[in-house]
């Protein structure tokens, strides 16, 4: 008995492209691209040559509407970019504002900013686990992380009054000080935490199935990462140490103690890496921020932006007419340009502001970090299987709602 | 798999040497002198430096920027369109914002152009982020990105009448707009 078999010519593994490319839609309504994204993928067999992404199927023109509404009101619309991190959008366009109108926003403000920020970071990316790992397999992680993110989308509940689209943030502060009971139920929360996020390294990080589809997949190397202008996690994972955070620091990061999650193996796992530590520093930061919760004010003092409280309105005659004023009217922002950026779960968010004098913005846009993450998929998904772009679009953690705007 | 704050061979190494770099608004100094033809005007405002670059020599200074050891802009986090009103002359303008992910600064160049002549010439050479952030620019503002590889709209359909963040493009449309 003979151990070589005889190949027929047809079925040689030959080291060229077949002459029958094929080009096929993957979406809009796909589930694993995360909303609705297609792909023009031209195959080789089952190897991708060229990956397109076709967007725009969500776009609503909302840096239009913001050209015809107040400032104050804008920022329900940023909610609803990022739907799953709307307390950074918030945040990044508040913060454009403020920059304009040269506001102190006060010291409790601030903290309280950075707290909800931090816990939205960690529901962001618990999203980003459970549907990454649920495109490449994996169900189980789904449930633990969603039943995770529950607890944090009560607790920005409780403070806002909204789960999916708080507009906490206010143009000087916020909405309103937290409720009673909040640091406890914080606390709860994360006396938790760093015990379930040890239970997705053990269902994914040691799984042999779950390595073999990200290690060495979709890999883009530090210089090209810079070129194509990937930030935030995706940035990370090859290699580059840049945290908007550190570079340009903002609502006082600069005075917590968290590190900065580095992954120099430029792939599909680095990246999942990086957003499994940067969990854990995020946990670390709400800890801080909540032993430095004082008592004080959350406005800042600025009678002709912020609204003033329910009670000095019903007694005093200022404070009731600049509330009427600032509903009815809004307030006039200086004339002038600013470009605030922010650490968003997914990158640098950026919100370009540009005033001309008037109570609603000339021009805003919003620089979204999956808008720009996902235009390298070309460049990353080069040569990978079809299979393995499902694993790429999941680590680079897009979201239509903020790429399409 | 290290952590990065204390690891050596990054690309960035933390920024310990903050009171020794120059501003954004000295580089721009600098570059001027060298090339006075190149910036027109430098606005400092809010914190924030801006050079106003003639179209012309827009890719130069970018690769100026983008090279030069002390600037190293190495990372275009954005460029955005805008009107300034339908009567305005130049009417359009182009803001480019240039960050460096070694020195941390910030920069924020901008191109002005006038309606009948909306052309500027592509950035994609030098760096292929641009490529997105161009075609959302000429989708939405009509603006002639030239030497752009694959210039074609990217959120609007591409049968789509006008250009929607002109100012004189009404909010809600011309009329229905149905898939043909």
């Amino acid at each position: 008995m003979s151990t070589t078999v005889n190949i027929p010519p047809q079925f040689e593994i030959v080291d060229r492209p077949l002459d029958t490319q094929m080009t096929i839609s993957m979406g809009p309504q796909h589930p694993s691209t995360h909303g609705v994204l297609r792909l023009e993928l031209v195959l080789d067999g089952e190897m991708v040559v060229k990956a397109t992404p076709d967007i725009g199927y969500l776009h609503t023109g909302m840096e239009k509407l913001f050209e015809y509404k107040k400032y104050q009101q804008g920022i329900v619309i940023t909610d609803r970019m990022d739907y799953l991190n709307p307390l950074g959008n918030n945040l990044a366009y508040v913060m454009a504002v403020e920059k304009l109108l040269e506001l102190e926003i006060p010291e409790r403000a601030q903290t309280i900013r950075v707290l909800t920020c931090e816990l939205q970071r960690i529901a962001s990316h618990l999203v980003w686990l459970g549907t990454h790992a649920l495109d490449i397999g994996a169900m189980t992680v789904f449930f633990y992380c969603f039943r995770e993110r529950e607890k944090i989308l009560n607790l920005i509940e409780a403070a806002s009054g909204g789960r999916l689209t708080p507009s906490y943030f206010r143009i000087g502060g916020l909405m309103m000080d937290l409720p009673a009971g909040f640091e406890r139920r914080v606390q709860q929360f994360q006396d938790g935490f760093l015990k379930s996020v040890d239970e997705f390294h053990t269902l994914l990080t040691g799984n042999r199935i779950f390595q073999k589809r990200t290690q060495d997949v979709g890999r883009i190397t530090a210089e090209d990462a810079i070129d194509w202008g990937l930030s935030g996690p995706c940035l990370r994972g090859s290699g580059v140490n840049l945290d908007i955070r550190r570079a340009n620091p903002y609502t006082g990061y600069e005075t917590y103690d968290f590190e900065v999650p580095v992954e120099q193996d430029c792939d599909v796992w680095a990246r999942y890496m990086v957003r499994m530590r940067e969990m854990k520093e995020s946990h670390k930061i709400v800890t801080q921020a909540l032993s430095r919760l004082r008592p004080g004010p959350v406005k800042a003092d600025a009678p002709k932006v912020v609204l003033p409280d329910r009670e000095a309105m019903k007694t005093h005659m200022d404070a009731l007419i600049h509330h009427f004023l600032i509903v009815a009217e809004g307030f006039d922002v200086p004339a002038g340009e600013v470009y605030h950026p922010i650490e968003a779960s997914k990158g640098e968010l950026g919100v370009y502001v540009k005033s001309d004098g008037g109570p609603k913005p000339s021009r805003v846009h919003f620089r979204g970090p999956s808008f720009v993450n996902l235009s390298a998929l070309p460049h990353m998904s080069e040569g990978a299987m079809v299979a393995d772009i499902v694993a790429i679009i999941g680590s680079l953690d897009i979201v239509l709602g903020e790429i399409d705007r | 798999m290290t952590t990065g704050a204390n690891n050596e061979g990054n690309l960035s190494e933390p920024a310990t040497n903050l009171d020794q770099k120059s501003t954004p608004s000295q580089l721009v100094t600098a570059l001027q002198r060298e090339h006075a033809h190149w910036v027109t005007e430098v606005i400092e405002a809010y914190g924030e430096v801006t050079a106003v670059v003639p179209r012309l020599h827009i890719v130069d200074v970018c690769v100026d920027l983008k090279s030069g050891v002390d600037t190293k802009f190495d990372f275009l986090a954005d460029i955005c369109g805008a009107d300034r009103g339908v009567e305005e002359e130049p009417r359009f303008e182009v803001n480019y914002h240039l960050f460096s992910t070694t020195k941390h600064h910030r920069l924020r160049l901008k191109v002005e152009l006038h309606e009948a002549d909306a052309h500027v010439p592509t950035v994609t050479g030098v760096w292929r982020t641009a490529n997105w952030h161009e075609r959302e620019t000429f989708d939405l503002f009509g603006i002639v990105f030239d030497g752009h590889p694959d210039l074609r709209r990217i959120l609007l359909p591409d049968d789509w009448q006008g250009h929607a963040l002109r100012k004189d493009f009404p909010l809600r449309g011309y009329e229905p707009y149905s898939l043909k």
